[in-house]
């Protein structure tokens, strides 16, 4: 049986230019990190981002690697907007594909289903369609003739979530009270990476959570990563909570380019996840 | 009892965007609104089901802002299912708006125009899915001209200008029952549907509200006094729901 047990650095090298990325979490809670650290330092370029937006978008947005961020929101939770992504969307340097919270859903949930749309009332009257480039409407084909949009599949190339535990044959056990849109990423995307706080025995799942919490079996999955406090600054509840101090001094990089360049020799451009958990005192 | 403060008065008028509602999710967004609900809750409206700003549903009174507080949970309510609460239609949202025009129309996506923005904001987060689903309500801390816009600069929550041009079948669930700001409470119970003064919040005059707003609003003859909150509510509000004050924070004495 396989052994799914992979490195940040092994991760990255599957992902290529140009490509489409899903990237779990929601705003500044349960982001893996230390993959998006890694995609950062990276030669990538290019990337589409699609995110339940948070210091992900803002990060590989400040390193130059995203041409285009698809995004119903970008938060940092306790800091509202995100600077290093406002920065890149007020410079102009990425586009934007918006979406409201239930496109960006359905979207993931079509690909999955692989199937072109799913019908909603969501969007109607709204600029979305000015927002959301070649976003359309499809009318019922039923005797009601609803007109209704067709929220277009969102197919990722690759997909990139935090769990909480994982066995090293790539079965994911996310142990929060929100496993926001990560299982369906992983069902809409052809390459599938977790990263998880801890590998345990697949025998031990059930000691660390309720069967519910086996959200992610591993026929959705190709990697596994362990990666404790991966997430780090972001939350990932149960086992820690966000680092909000880091994060003000995350936010605080975005007011100069010498603030930024700062931040990143410290703590983004370390050559692995040790290294990282060694500067920021959680070694 | 007569020393309550601006901010109670919001919280108040919050609370009353609720009533009627029954059995359903009430999801106050920001932290007057939130005391709102629970006030509702906790007095008149005593079905509502509320979250505790996250995942859970939570049946005791919770207190704003205080993260340890013990929760009573009476049920899951993840992201993908509140978005799932919304496309049935038993929820009643109260959003924030970074500009609001004379039809209702939100934006909280970006100041200026969406090829170039002047700054971007959050997103249209969930206001589209929002406003063409469910009742959806706007609170507004900081009443000014800059917020209460001739035109939006985006529309992210559709208003009723917009719902017109749907037609009655498309856009059959969309209302709007209240916006309440940090001066007045405002409806759109006119013919053309367009934002009515309701009512003054105790020491704000007609000419305030409308110095503060960057439209034509509908003001009839007499404009009633916001209600003031009864002690049993002050206590409520002081004692259990906002016991450090942070409605203070958003709307200042």
């Amino acid at each position: 049986m396989p052994d799914k047990r992979s490195t940040e650095d092994e991760v990255v090298a599957e992902l290529r230019d140009g490509m489409t990325i899903g990237i779990g979490g929601w705003g500044s809670r349960r982001k893996p990190m230390s993959i998006v650290r890694t995609i950062a330092r990276s030669d990538l370029t290019n990337l589409t981002v699609v995110s339940c937006g948070g210091p992900d978008v803002g990060l590989l947005c400040a390193t130059g690697k995203v041409a285009r961020v698809a995004f119903a929101f970008v938060s940092l939770d306790s800091i509202p907007l995100e600077p290093h992504f406002r920065a890149a969307v007020e410079s102009r340097s990425v586009e934007t594909v918006q979406h409201d919270e239930g496109t960006f859903f359905l979207g993931l949930q079509a690909a999955a289903w692989r199937v072109p749309f799913l019908p909603t009332r969501v969007g109607l009257g709204s600029d979305l369609s000015r927002a959301h480039p070649g976003l359309r409407t499809v009318r019922s084909p039923y005797d009601d003739g609803e007109e209704l949009v067709a929220a277009p599949a969102i197919e990722l190339d690759a997909a990139v979530v935090h769990l909480h535990r994982g066995d090293d044959r790539g079965n994911g056990q996310f142990l929060g009270v929100d496993p926001y849109m990560d299982d369906l990423m992983l069902r809409a995307a052809q390459k599938r990476f977790v990263s998880v706080e801890k590998v345990v025995a697949t025998d031990d799942f059930l000691a660390e959570g309720p069967i519910e919490s086996l959200r992610v079996p591993r026929h959705l999955t190709d990697a596994v990563v362990e990666a404790p406090h991966g997430a780090h600054f972001t939350s990932c509840a149960p086992d820690y909570e966000r680092d909000e101090a880091f994060q003000r001094e995350y936010a605080a990089s975005a007011k100069s380019s010498e603030a930024w360049e700062a931040f990143r020799t410290k703590y983004v451009d370390l050559p692995t996840h040790a290294d990282y958990l060694a500067q920021v005192g959680l070694a | 009892m007569s020393d309550f403060t601006r901010a109670d008065v919001c919280v108040i008028a919050c609370a009353e965007t609720f009533r009627g509602d029954g059995e359903i999710v009430a999801n106050p967004i920001g932290t007057i609104p939130s005391i709102g609900g629970r006030l509702a809750r906790a007095t008149f409206e005593p079905d509502l089901v509320l979250t505790d700003g996250e995942a859970l549903f939570v049946a005791n009174d919770l207190p704003v802002g205080v993260p340890d507080a013990p929760k009573v949970i009476e049920g899951w309510n993840p992201y993908r299912m509140m978005l799932e609460v919304t496309w049935s239609g038993r929820r009643h949202v109260m959003m924030g708006a970074t500009q609001i025009d004379r039809s209702g129309n939100q934006n909280i996506a970006c100041i200026g125009p969406l090829d170039a923005p002047k700054v971007q904001l959050l997103g249209f987060r969930g206001a589209p899915g929002n406003t063409i689903n469910d009742p959806t309500s706007y609170w507004v801390p900081n009443h000014s001209p800059k917020v209460f816009v001739e035109r939006v600069d985006v529309v992210t929550g559709i208003g009723y200008d917009r719902a017109a041009e749907l037609g009655p079948e498309a856009a059959r669930f969309h209302r709007i029952p209240r916006v309440v700001s940090n001066l007045g409470a405002f409806d759109f119970e006119t013919p053309a549907r367009t934002m009515r003064l309701r009512s003054l919040h105790p020491g704000v005059t007609v000419d305030d509200i409308v110095a503060a707003t960057g439209f034509e609003l509908v003001i009839p003859d007499d404009v009633p006094e916001s209600r003031a909150p009864t002690a049993q509510e002050l206590a409520l509000i002081r004692d259990v729901l906002d016991p450090n004050d942070l409605r203070t924070k958003e709307v200042p004495a």
